[in-house]
């Protein structure tokens, strides 16, 4: 019960400084942040590792599998076009960034 | 390795998820924080192979190389008018990997969980599934697998909230027994149904907000897995992850002065024969159309030349010919602006993206206040593929379906340039009465051959071939 606690906690901690952040993003980047958000919950990735890694039986080998694959087509696929659609926006002058 | 450790590198791996999102806040260094929340997650990956509990990687290989291939190969060949479906499909990915993660616990651990962690289980696979088929709903939506228009039949919203109501209800009774195993796979399946069903009823232009509360789920999703695992790198992100779709859907439903709950249940947008007719009746005769020679003669004598583009930019491909047009105007010493309504297109920042692609420098991109204390000093104001959010019905008809929805007041340019393929009403089904304004001018087109004609005629090389 006490490790539930903590993660309610966490989660509205990390809520409110999410809040706080994000509304600061200007409108220009939100397509951007959408898809690095996206990527950061592909973190889902680290709770399918371990039921695809563990060995308990064939089901949840399966799963867990599937569940790795599904993850992971958002932490490459996120951060690569977060990349992508950033490396577009451009300063005046031609400057990158 | 010691789980201190384990926990260690993934306590480094929220942080660096929330520099990554601070970076956010500002072009200059949102590349810097997609690298750190990329190392972010490197490291939480990397922490988690070293766990014990894993004693095979073969299948955590496997899944991880054709889902990094699968990933990639989306990522680097999408067309950039393309994002939306895109983001939409990353959603489903992430809701199913959730939902699969939460599933796999329960058949493994069954009746031994206490009524906590089934909860926390029961939210992660409800909110999961959910989002998976809802997110491939939107998805065929926006790929027009699937009809865009609204899908609506009698007693939809009623027959909705009780499905809806039932799989809550299974939930519940899991909580206080574990070990109704079938009523779990029950739930999962109503799960599934109730994402197609939600997202039945919701038109193409109202996905901005579907979107941004799939992306929502898909982050509560995660933040419930971390609550299974009791792991708090996923509450975190998960956390993140909601609070920021949650905050975009506020954003994109002010945008349209409406509630979620009309976005959600309203089935805006379905197009009536009447409504139709009213249309034919409502245009007759008054409005006056124009050719490319003629807005290439207006763009090149104006100082000012502000261009409201909308979802069709995307749709006809534009953002390159309309990118050069304000490019060779500029060189002639006009200048030229872009004003961005905060849901042109299908998905938040969508035309940022679009032209930041086509080379526009992005302090051209304005929002929609700096445009509107702009239009008035405007000469010309072009609106390429955008009906709506420039309809002057929602500030001076109350009764209308989009009264009070802020718009880009295009009409206070001295002169209106509307290209647009015919007069048929955009989204919301109502006539446009900018359309028939004395300082407006059509141009029934294409968009990139009308754009490409409009250059044409300022390069002189049109001239040149007469």
């Amino acid at each position: 019960m006490g490790s539930i606690l903590i993660g309610i906690y966490i989660f509205f901690l990390a809520a409110f400084l999410g809040y706080h952040l994000i509304t600061r993003v200007p409108p220009l980047l939100h397509t951007p942040l959408m898809s690095l958000t996206n990527a950061i919950s592909a973190i889902s990735i680290v709770g399918a590792m371990v039921i695809a890694g563990m060995k308990h039986d064939l089901v949840t080998t399966i799963l867990g599998t599937i569940a790795v694959l599904a993850a992971s087509i958002n932490v490459v696929g996120g951060y690569i076009i977060t990349e992508r659609t950033l490396r577009m926006f451009r300063g005046r002058g031609g400057g990158k960034k | 390795m010691s789980p201190q450790f384990i926990n260690f590198l993934y306590f480094i791996g929220a942080l660096c998820f929330i520099l990554g999102i601070k970076g956010m806040t500002d072009p200059k260094t949102a590349r810097l924080g997609n690298i750190i929340a990329a190392v972010g997650m490197l490291i939480a990956i990397i922490g988690t192979l070293l766990k014990k509990e894993i004693v095979s990687y073969e299948w955590i290989a496997l899944g991880f190389i054709i889902g990094g291939i699968i990933g990639a190969l989306i990522a680097i060949f999408i067309p950039l008018t393309r994002l939306p479906e895109r983001i939409a499909l990353s959603h489903a990915f992430g809701g199913l990997a959730a939902s699969l993660v939460g599933i796999a616990k329960y058949y493994e651990l069954g009746a031994e969980m206490g009524s906590v962690k089934i909860a926390a289980i029961g939210f992660e696979v409800l909110f999961g599934s959910m989002t998976f088929t809802g997110s491939m709903m939107a998805f065929g939506k926006l790929a027009e697998i699937l009809p865009s228009p609204p899908i609506t039949y009698k007693f939809q919203n009623q027959s909705n909230i009780l499905i809806f109501m039932a799989t809550i209800a299974l939930w519940i009774y899991l909580i206080f027994n574990p070990a109704a195993s079938h009523f779990f796979y029950i739930m999962v399946g109503l799960a599934f149904l109730v994402g197609i069903l939600i997202v039945l009823p919701i038109g193409g232009a109202d996905m901005p907000v579907v979107i941004c509360l799939l992306n929502s789920y898909a982050g509560l999703a995660a933040a419930a897995t971390g609550f299974v695992l009791e792991n708090y790198i996923l509450i975190v992100a998960g956390a993140l992850d909601g609070g920021s779709g949650f905050i975009l859907a506020i954003l994109m439903s002010r945008a349209m002065n409406r509630s979620f709950a009309n976005v959600l249940f309203g089935a805006f947008g379905a197009v009536t024969e009447e409504s139709l007719k009213k249309q034919e009746e409502f245009y007759a005769g008054k409005v006056k159309s124009t050719t490319p020679e003629e807005v290439a003669y207006l763009l090149e004598n104006a100082r000012l030349v502000m261009i409201a583009p909308g979802y069709g930019l995307a749709v006809s491909q534009a953002q390159f010919v309309l990118g050069e047009l304000a490019k060779v105007l500029k060189s002639k010493g006009i200048d030229v602006k872009f004003a961005i309504h905060p849901v042109a297109g299908r998905m938040p920042g969508h035309m940022n993206v679009l032209l930041a692609e086509a080379g526009v420098p992005y302090e051209d991109l304005l929002e929609l206040e700096p445009s509107n204390a702009l239009f008035p000093e405007a000469d010309v104001a072009i609106v390429v593929g955008a009906n709506d959010v420039v309809n002057p019905l929602a500030r001076e008809d109350k009764a209308s379906p989009i009264a009070g929805m802020p718009i880009l007041d295009v009409d206070k340019a001295r002169t209106v340039v509307v290209i647009k393929r015919s007069l048929a009403p955009g989204f919301a089904g109502v006539p446009n009465p900018l359309f028939i304004k004395e300082n407006t001018l059509m141009l029934f087109a294409d968009a990139k051959q009308a754009l490409q004609e409009i250059l044409n005629n300022i390069k002189g090389v049109v001239s040149r071939l007469h």
